[in-house]
């Protein structure tokens, strides 16, 4: 790892100056369970690294009947994991916070910084010089691709590896933002960017901006919600596939839908064709499986990636039969 | 090359120490304090060789910088030598086979104890989450979990 000057600030104002406007430069340090990794191989190499754990205001966890959960971008892993209210309230908030990394990594992992993780493709951890670190190739698509997107994607491959940002967009999550002098709020389905508008960058965030806070609405009465994340191996892993569903039933009757995959894409991916379709439908096996299976059009395989897309139509699927039963 | 100044609390004692800023608490606790007994795995945060307790809770010291030391609590397996609750650890991982190579042991102790120290009666799934972090090539897991079970019985009493 290379060294580098090492900044603790206890106002967000002086963290947003530290970073500065150079990405290169300057970096912020959460949990620092994914940037380590990333200094050591040398993907990252700032000369100085911003701790945001002084700030204090970041930390909080809060919810109010009527208004919803307001969660600090500091909150551990394992602070949201063991929520009550997150547990009894927000089923899919909790299921996939259980389901990140080990206990370890959950004690030191925040929100923030899973929210904001870099990509896991292994080109990009490892001293390939592709796209996504300025060369002119991608070596996934003649490259080993069983884990990259199979939608989205172009010119880059990757998929988007947080847990917690395929659950907040099934809850219609709204991310803040400090930019150094105010703060303006995001709908967390425009926080995140394809590699076609963007292909350096993962978010909307520009240099010396500071994730602080991220809201999601309350729950509202005949709400469910529910995560589940295919893994390849029955310890912790990141996600081949995994599926959030929120579904607000009146009676026997869907009023609202949102479902979310994780895995598939460059960004937590939000199918509409499903989500609009489960509105007002009594559901049983047969209407869901058939709305399912229309879904995904757009996919394609990269060569080792298309099990992806069964995979995602079944857990979509298991998850909607589910929470409608 | 730049050093900090660290204040931080090691093993119940306040220690000061001068590092660069890229030193992790691994390499701290075996190179500037011998402290031998946190073990390296991997590196990146995905074995468990490397917990300690920061603040009471198991962490990755892979994983952590010199600069997030500043004003913690950190742990290690050496600052547990004489706690009651170690010793029963230690002693039914021994009687129940689940050290071999003992490269895991400590990390896995500390994952064990922090568990514990949280609850004392934890149902086998408790436990086998609390060491999800901790890889094991030896034991194959059954033994250490017979361990951990069965020093939950015997902290708790029988009676209540
Ligand atoms: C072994 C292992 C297993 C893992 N498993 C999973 C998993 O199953 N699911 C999953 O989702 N993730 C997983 N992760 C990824 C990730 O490290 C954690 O989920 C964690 O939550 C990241 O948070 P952090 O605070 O440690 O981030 P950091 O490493 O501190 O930061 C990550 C990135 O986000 C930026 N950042 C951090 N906070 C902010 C902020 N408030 N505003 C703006 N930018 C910010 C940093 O600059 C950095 O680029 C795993 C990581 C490891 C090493
Ligand atoms: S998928 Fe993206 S990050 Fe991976 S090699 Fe291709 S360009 Fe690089
Ligand atoms: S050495 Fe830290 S988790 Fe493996
Ligand atoms: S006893 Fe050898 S790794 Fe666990």
């Amino acid at each position: 790892m290379k060294n580098f000057t090492y900044k603790s600030p206890a106002s967000l104002k002086d963290a947003s100056q530290l970073l500065g406007d150079d990405w290169s430069q300057s970096i912020a340090l959460a949990g620092g369970t994914d940037l380590l990794n990333l200094m050591k191989n040398e993907v990252e190499t700032p000369t100085r690294v911003v701790n945001l754990k002084q700030i204090k205001e970041l930390n909080k966890i809060e919810y109010n009947s009527g208004y919803g959960l307001k969660l600090g971008a500091l909150a551990t892993i394992a602070e949201i994991a063991a929520h009550p209210v997150i547990k009894a309230k927000y089923r899919v908030l909790h299921e996939a916070a259980r389901e990140i990394a080990s206990p370890q990594l959950g004690n030191m992992g925040t929100l923030g910084g899973n929210l904001c993780q870099r990509p896991r493709c292994w080109y990009y951890r490892n001293e390939f010089p592709c796209l996504r670190k300025g060369g002119d190739i991608c070596y996934a698509i003649d490259g080993k691709n069983k884990f990259h997107c199979i939608i989205g994607g172009g010119p880059c491959f990757i998929v988007h590896p947080s847990d917690m940002a395929v659950a907040l967009m099934a809850l219609d999550a709204n991310v803040t933002i400090f930019d150094g002098e105010k703060n303006h709020t995001v709908p967390i389905s425009e926080f995140y960017l394809l590699p076609e508008q963007d292909m350096y960058r993962e978010t909307v965030l520009k240099p010396g901006e500071i994730v602080t806070h991220i809201y999601v609405p309350d729950v509202g009465s005949g709400e469910k919600s529910g995560y589940f994340k295919f893994k390849e191996r029955g310890i912790w892993d990141f996600a081949v596939v995994s599926v959030a569903v929120m579904l607000r039933k009146k009676g026997k009757t869907i009023r609202e839908a949102r479902v979310t995959l994780g895995g598939i894409a460059p960004k937590p991916w939000l199918e509409p064709h499903v989500s609009e379709n489960l509105i007002n439908l009594v559901p049983d096996e047969d209407n869901v499986s058939a709305i399912c299976d229309q879904s995904l059009r757009n996919a394609f395989d990269l060569g080792q990636n298309g099990y992806k897309i069964l995979l995602a139509k079944n857990l979509m699927k298991r998850m909607i039969l589910k929470l409608a039963s | 090359m730049k050093f900090s100044t660290i204040k931080f609390e090691l093993n119940g004692k306040p220690v000061e120490i001068e590092v660069p800023p890229a030193m992790r608490l691994l390499d701290i606790l075996r190179e500037t304090f011998k402290l031998t007994g946190t073990k390296e795995g991997c590196g990146i945060g995905e074995c468990g060789a490397c917990t300690v307790l920061l603040n009471g809770q198991a962490v990755a010291s892979c994983l952590l910088l010199a600069g997030q030391l500043e004003g913690t609590k950190i742990t290690t397996i050496e600052g547990l030598v004489h706690d009651e609750r170690m010793n029963l650890l230690q002693r039914n991982f021994l009687e129940c086979g689940a050290v071999q190579c003992g490269f895991c042991t400590p990390g896995m102790l500390l994952s064990a104890y922090a568990l514990l120290q949280k609850d004392a009666r934890p149902t086998t799934d408790d436990i086998k989450n609390a060491i999800a972090g901790n890889l094991c090539r030896c034991t194959g897991y059954k033994q250490i979990i017979q361990a951990i079970q069965k020093s939950t019985e015997s902290l708790s009493d029988p009676d209540q």
